[in-house]
């Protein structure tokens, strides 16, 4: 089953045309990479996708309904979580009041959000620091509690905006484990617009390149490494010498 | 209800809305560049008209001359607020940085009440009694006079903001904080010349305004008030909008004052201040927010 | 509770007054406290609230009880107005700050020149016999008064107790933190905010009717007026915001030490009209500097209080 259908979706800004009739499909329980050189559109979709703003043509089916235009706690209420590029923790609250805040979106009441959010923390590794402020974690900690809360919100479908930014190697191959986790053992369908490769390649199922707010190419990792299409966009042309 | 009557009273307006419009730029200077939303602006612009008084009664200073004193003594206290409490402010969360100023206003206004008393005290000079008359239209010698120290004053600091390096540096940290710092500029020191800048406004609008109204410490919160809707009515960042502004608030205020009644002047002004704030918050001349 | 047993009748006043604020203060806090909305003109509710109330007592008898609800109704649907236009229209911070100030400007004035409320010259209800109860009129001994504040104050301190806990409490605080992240996490932040502010102009209401009822005077310069508003937020800021003891102390520390300095003037032949005024001033001052979030997040920490 398709879980996210885009058609044709453009966006212009003042006149730059930002996304010009971009289509994908997500299926239900992969994870699908959104790639492209700076400016080619990535986050301009994924806002799309989560409500920021609507596009100016095109549609975005989520599970069978039209989700375009729709606001951002509309669209996470349909069942689509987000993270942010840059990390927004709710700084003067705990880690887990964090959490709470995402699991109360479908919980019954407050003894109930709050054992899902510790359930949530400890899936992530969080728990131990669940009492802390949220302004006192390391980055790759906040990086994980955005992740936590956005999953405390129960989605279907989690977009992530660049969230192996500023990681360590390491740190970053501890995060591809856990999304590796929540894809096989939750079903977790996942979108990801990144630019560190490493991550890409060895989480992503299928990858769309973008270019100048274009598709330029879509398919396995395999397939996308040798696209020459993809090869021109980033490494320009093959010259003589 | 004559023509002359209504035309005398909407050149009064415009006049005295100019002296209004530089203590504005004074704020729109402050709060453009700084980010700073200066409550205690029309505290200062009282104070400025007590040191008038107080230099009028000890050394019968015209006004006019006592600008200079005044304006170098603002500037000192301008610069040295920012530089000593503002600055360290600026990483707070808005409302701190608000309610700090909200504190010195107190502090100043009943300061004033404390060594001044309630009692209104004003400056006598000659030619405030006097007036041009132009056909039948009859303007305040005075008022002219201090609309015409506020042009001056005003395009002072325009030329200043555009034709000088340091004013050019100032404008470039209002446009952007982080670059102006990474291209070197000492951003701290800026902004307390800024507020200093804007200090002097507020001392020459002073002594400006102390020939046209009697000074009493409630001026203070009135004229903070006045300020703001000047700076967002006019346009928050553009210096001709404060004198706009301005000039527009005197106008309507005169008129109020004419046609419903003098007290209810000042509703006219904040009823138009929240019909911009919702439908045109840059103002006339600014930019959107 | 037991305060109207041993003490006289000017401590009395005294916490009656203590209470007020810290009673008004806690409903300004929802607002700003909890959902982070800087109102810097709530003198507004407790002007309509009162006049509402007083009103009806002043020109057809209506007491107190009924009049309550009218308060209540027109300081809501007020409320709600300001937070549509300003939420609606995309106004924060600073800008709703002044927006809120100039509504209670506008409304100040306004009642200036509103004579069927008494105009400038303020309208005055009726101080029937002291000694009595009149419960259905809110009429009694000052003793009366103090109860009757005590039990909002902890009404109020009760009820922010259980908003914090709940989803109202933390949805709040998280719009508060960043309202962008909040709405990712499915929340709707216009709505939660249209609630703060009904809920906060609703409290503040009753503190306005209290406050017709036990001054029994009313004038549109005074409480309309934007020192009015300052006073309100005050106990929060200085106790801490979004805190609950925050307002209770920040009142308490306020009156006590305020009316300590003016008692300790009196005594020593100084009465000095604004000495009070710089003094809270400065008070207000050294706690924004030096305790950004208030007295009471470093006092709870001494004392052994975990968040």
């Amino acid at each position: 089953m398709n879980l996210l259908i885009v058609e044709n979706l453009s966006k212009s800004f003042r006149g730059l045309k930002a996304v010009s009739d971009a289509s994908f499909t997500i299926p239900d329980g992969s994870i699908n990479a959104l790639i492209g050189p700076n400016g080619a559109g990535k986050t301009t979709i994924f806002n799309m996708v989560a409500g920021v703003f609507p596009p100016d043509i095109g549609k975005i089916r989520f599970m069978a309904k039209e989700i375009q235009g729709l606001r951002p706690d509309q669209v996470c209420a349909a069942g689509i979580g987000r993270t942010f590029q840059i990390v927004k923790p709710f700084a003067g609250l705990s880690v887990l009041d964090n959490v709470i805040v995402g699991s109360f979106l479908r919980s019954k009441n407050a003894a109930d959000s709050r054992r899902y959010a510790l359930e949530i923390l400890e899936k992530l590794q969080l728990g131990p620091k669940r009492d802390l402020p949220a302004s006192s974690l390391t980055l790759p900690d906040r990086k994980r509690l955005e992740v936590a809360r956005a999953l405390a919100t129960r989605p279907r479908l989690l977009l992530l905006d660049e969230v192996m930014a500023g990681l360590r190697p390491t740190e970053c191959d501890q995060m591809v484990e856990m999304f590796r986790d929540l894809n096989k053992t939750d079903g977790l369908t996942i979108l990801l617009i990144e630019h560190v490769m490493r991550a890409v390649m060895a989480l992503a199922q299928h990858i769309g390149v973008l270019h100048h707010g274009e598709v330029i190419a879509r398919g396995t990792p395999e397939e996308i490494v040798r696209d020459p299409a993809v090869l021109e966009c980033y490494l320009g042309e093959e010259t003589e010498v | 209800m004559s023509f002359d009557l209504v035309a005398n009273v909407v050149i009064a307006g415009v006049l005295t809305g100019l002296v209004y419009g530089l203590m504005a730029l004074g704020l729109s200077v402050i709060f453009g560049v700084v980010r700073v939303v200066n409550f205690a602006h029309g505290e200062m612009m009282t104070i400025a008209m007590y040191a008038s008084t107080v230099l009028f009664a000890a050394l019968k200073l015209d006004p006019f001359l006592s600008i200079l004193p005044v304006a170098a003594a603002f500037f000192a206290f301008g610069y040295a607020m920012q530089a000593g409490f503002i600055n360290p402010f600026i990483t707070r969360p808005e409302h701190s940085q608000f309610m700090l100023l909200v504190a010195v206003a107190i502090v100043m206004v009943n300061a004033l009440l404390l060594i001044f008393g309630p009692a209104a005290r004003n400056v006598q000079v000659d030619y405030q009694l006097e007036s041009f008359e132009i056909g039948r239209i009859l303007i305040d010698k005075a008022r002219l006079y201090a609309a015409g120290a506020a042009v001056v004053a005003a395009t002072g600091l325009f030329v200043f903001f555009k034709m000088t390096l340091v004013g050019k540096a100032i404008r470039a940290c209002a446009d952007n904080y982080m670059g102006a710092r990474v291209v070197g500029l000492d951003v701290k020191k800026l902004y307390a010349l800024t507020f200093g800048l804007g200090s002097i406004c507020v001392a020459v609008a002073g002594c400006a305004m102390v020939l046209l109204v009697d000074v009493t410490p409630p001026l203070g919160p009135y004229y903070t008030l006045l300020a703001f809707v000047i700076v967002i009515v006019g346009g928050l960042g553009s210096m001709g909008g404060a004198l706009l502004g301005g000039v527009l608030i005197g106008v309507s205020e005169a008129l109020a004052g004419l046609f419903i009644a003098p007290s209810a002047k000042s509703m006219f002004s904040f009823g138009l201040l929240i019909l911009v704030l919702l439908f045109r918050p840059q103002g006339l001349l600014g930019r959107k927010p | 509770m037991l305060l109207p047993w041993f003490a006289g009748s000017y401590a009395l006043s005294v916490a009656t007054l203590i209470l007020y604020f810290a009673y008004t203060g806690q409903a300004w806090n929802v607002m700003m406290g909890f959902a982070g909305q800087l109102s810097l003109g709530h003198a507004l509710y407790v002007g309509v609230g009162g006049y509402a109330a007083g009103a009806l007592f002043f020109h057809y008898g209506i007491g107190p009880w009924a009049g309550l609800w009218l308060a209540i109704l027109l300081c809501v649907a007020l409320g709600l107005a300001i937070g549509f236009l300003a939420f609606r229209f995309g106004i924060s911070g600073v800008y709703f700050a002044l927006l809120t100030i100039a509504f209670a400007e506008f409304t100040r004035i306004g009642f200036d020149h509103l004579d069927w409320l008494g105009g400038p010259g303020g309208m005055f209800l009726k101080v029937a016999q002291r000694d009595s109860i009149d419960l259905l009129n809110f009429r009694g001994p000052p003793t009366m008064y103090y109860y009757a504040i005590l039990a909002l104050s902890i009404g109020a301190f009760v009820l922010c107790f259980f908003l914090l806990k709940s989803k109202a409490g933390y949805y709040w605080q998280a719009i508060r933190e960043n309202e962008e992240a909040a709405q990712a996490l499915g929340i709707n932040t216009f709505r939660w905010k249209m609630l703060a502010v009904a809920i906060s102009s609703a409290m503040t209401a009753v503190s306005g009717v209290f406050f017709a009822f036990y001054y029994n005077n009313l004038f549109p310069e005074q409480i309309f007026h934007i020192s009015r508003s300052i006073e309100i937020i005050l106990g929060p800021i200085i106790g801490g915001i979004g805190t609950l003891f925050g307002p209770i102390l920040g009142a308490v520390v306020l009156t006590l030490l305020s009316d300590g300095i003016t008692e300790g003037l009196a005594a020593m032949g100084w009465e000095i009209p604004g000495i009070k005024q710089v003094f809270y001033g400065l008070v207000l001052l050294a706690v924004i500097m030096f305790l950004p979030n208030g007295i009471w997040p470093p006092l709870a920490r001494r004392l052994g209080f975990h968040k």
